[in-house]
């Protein structure tokens, strides 16, 4: 049970953006699309998990003044398997996501946790905290991606899902209220499918600091602090 | 976004304005939220990223150019140049310690934790993805790090009026200083049209 504890508590109470705030970066320039924004989660828990875990191992070995050089190159062995192997397997995504793949490293998230959680505790739980934390930032960002393409685009994108087609969201909602008043014989009205203008603005800088502040205020409202 | 027949006068003022680190950009957010709370700290702050920025740039630049690329050796840069800044940034704290006193009071905690600051290895890589000379690397950088400076320390002077004024309590704290950042950074999109970049 408290095993447990250490792999959901990344995922809402301790949520690595909202909660702890770190790694802003690339939350905010890696979602502009829904797309872009799971291939960094995605790529961001691989480097949290594998850091995470090789900390652990090393924990006893290294020594405590050069520890943070050295939890430094950990981690930039990890990112640089990342980037290369999403150059080599996804070259569009590493196109969208340029300079931030490399920046993981500095990601001060990664080596937070390196520092104040898996160089103390076991492999087994910096493993689950690892695990815990990707999966909290990826929700996160996806989730931000999800919201600035709807609005922006009106539109969600998921290749890396296996989705081919973009979902276009404001067709499939016209379709459902046209299906529905025809349903409830109000045939009558009719929702054009581009009704929607898409709002520029959060595709663009500014939407991305818009969408996370409210998500953040409505974090708080669910946990308040005490 | 850069190209090769821009004046040097054009890629300081597109690094300064029109692509903004913190604002258009979102690198370095962390320190930009984290140490926003008083200008004072934020000047602190900003000053020191310039500093080692400038020089920081030079260095890798070098490493890059004069080590990494002789030896094709291009796939190590990122751990490269990590570990190159963050000696650099040691090596410039025990000089600034020893030569001048009264600055190393003025930067001295800001300095570590520039390490984890992650626009002084953003431009070390925007330089290199560029293909920027030397000469002109520099000037982007002097580019880059006046505009965390002018952005942070705007963002200090907004935040701290922004603190006393009476918002919504869900949004009491970082909500608001996001929103905050949203609108600024609304206000800097406005250059893009500027330079017709």
């Amino acid at each position: 049970m408290k095993r447990f504890k250490e792999l959901t508590k990344g995922i809402m109470r301790e949520n690595p953006i909202l909660v702890i705030m770190l790694g802003l970066c690339a939350t905010l320039a890696c979602s502009t699309n829904a797309n872009d924004a799971f291939g960094m989660g995605i790529a961001f828990s691989f480097v949290m998990v594998g850091s995470n875990v090789v900390v652990a191992l090393i924990r006893k070995i290294v020594p405590g003044q050069i520890r943070i050089p050295v939890f430094i190159a950990v981690i930039s062995t990890f990112v640089t398997i990342i980037d290369l192997s999403i150059q080599a397997y996804q070259p569009l995504l590493s196109r969208s996501l340029g300079v931030f793949i490399p920046l993981i490293v500095v990601n001060c998230i990664v080596m937070g946790r390196a520092e104040a959680y898996s160089s103390k505790n076991t492999v087994l739980d910096s493993f689950l905290d690892g695990i815990g934390m990707g999966i909290g930032f990826t929700v996160i960002i996806t989730l931000i991606g999800i919201i600035r393409e709807i609005l922006g685009e009106g539109t969600i994108t998921l290749s890396l899902l296996g989705l081919k087609d973009k979902i276009n969201v404001v067709e499939g909602i016209a379709g459902l209220i046209n299906n529905f008043a025809a349903a409830v014989g109000l045939g009558n009205i009719h929702v054009a499918p581009d009704w929607y203008p898409s709002v520029l603005i959060f595709i663009l800088p500014p939407g991305a600091f818009l969408v996370i502040g409210f998500l953040m205020a409505f974090h708080h409202r669910l946990f308040p602090k005490e | 976004m850069i190209s090769n027949d821009m004046n040097f006068f054009l890629i300081f003022l597109s690094a300064l304005l029109v692509n903004n680190i913190l604002l258009i950009r979102f690198i370095a957010l962390c320190s930009f939220f984290g140490i926003s709370n008083s200008i004072h700290a934020s000047i602190g702050m900003g000053l020191a990223v310039m500093f080692v920025m400038v020089m920081s740039t030079l260095v890798s630049w070098c490493v890059y150019h004069g080590i990494l690329v002789p030896l094709d050796l291009k796939f190590l840069r990122t751990a490269a140049f990590i570990l190159t800044i963050a000696t650099f940034v040691q090596l410039e704290e025990m000089f600034i310690k020893k030569v001048f006193p009264p600055l190393y009071r003025a930067l001295g905690i800001y300095l570590p934790l520039i390490v984890v600051n992650c626009a002084v290895l953003a431009a070390a890589f925007l330089v290199i993805d560029y293909k920027l000379g030397l000469f002109e690397s520099e000037v982007y950088t002097i580019g880059v790090s006046g505009g965390y400076f002018l952005a942070i320390v705007m963002f200090a002077a907004i935040r701290e009026v922004v603190d006393h004024a009476p918002v919504p309590k869900s949004f009491k704290g970082h909500p608001i200083s996001f929103i905050t950042a949203s609108l600024m950074s609304l206000a800097f999109l406005g250059f893009k049209g500027l330079l017709g970049l």
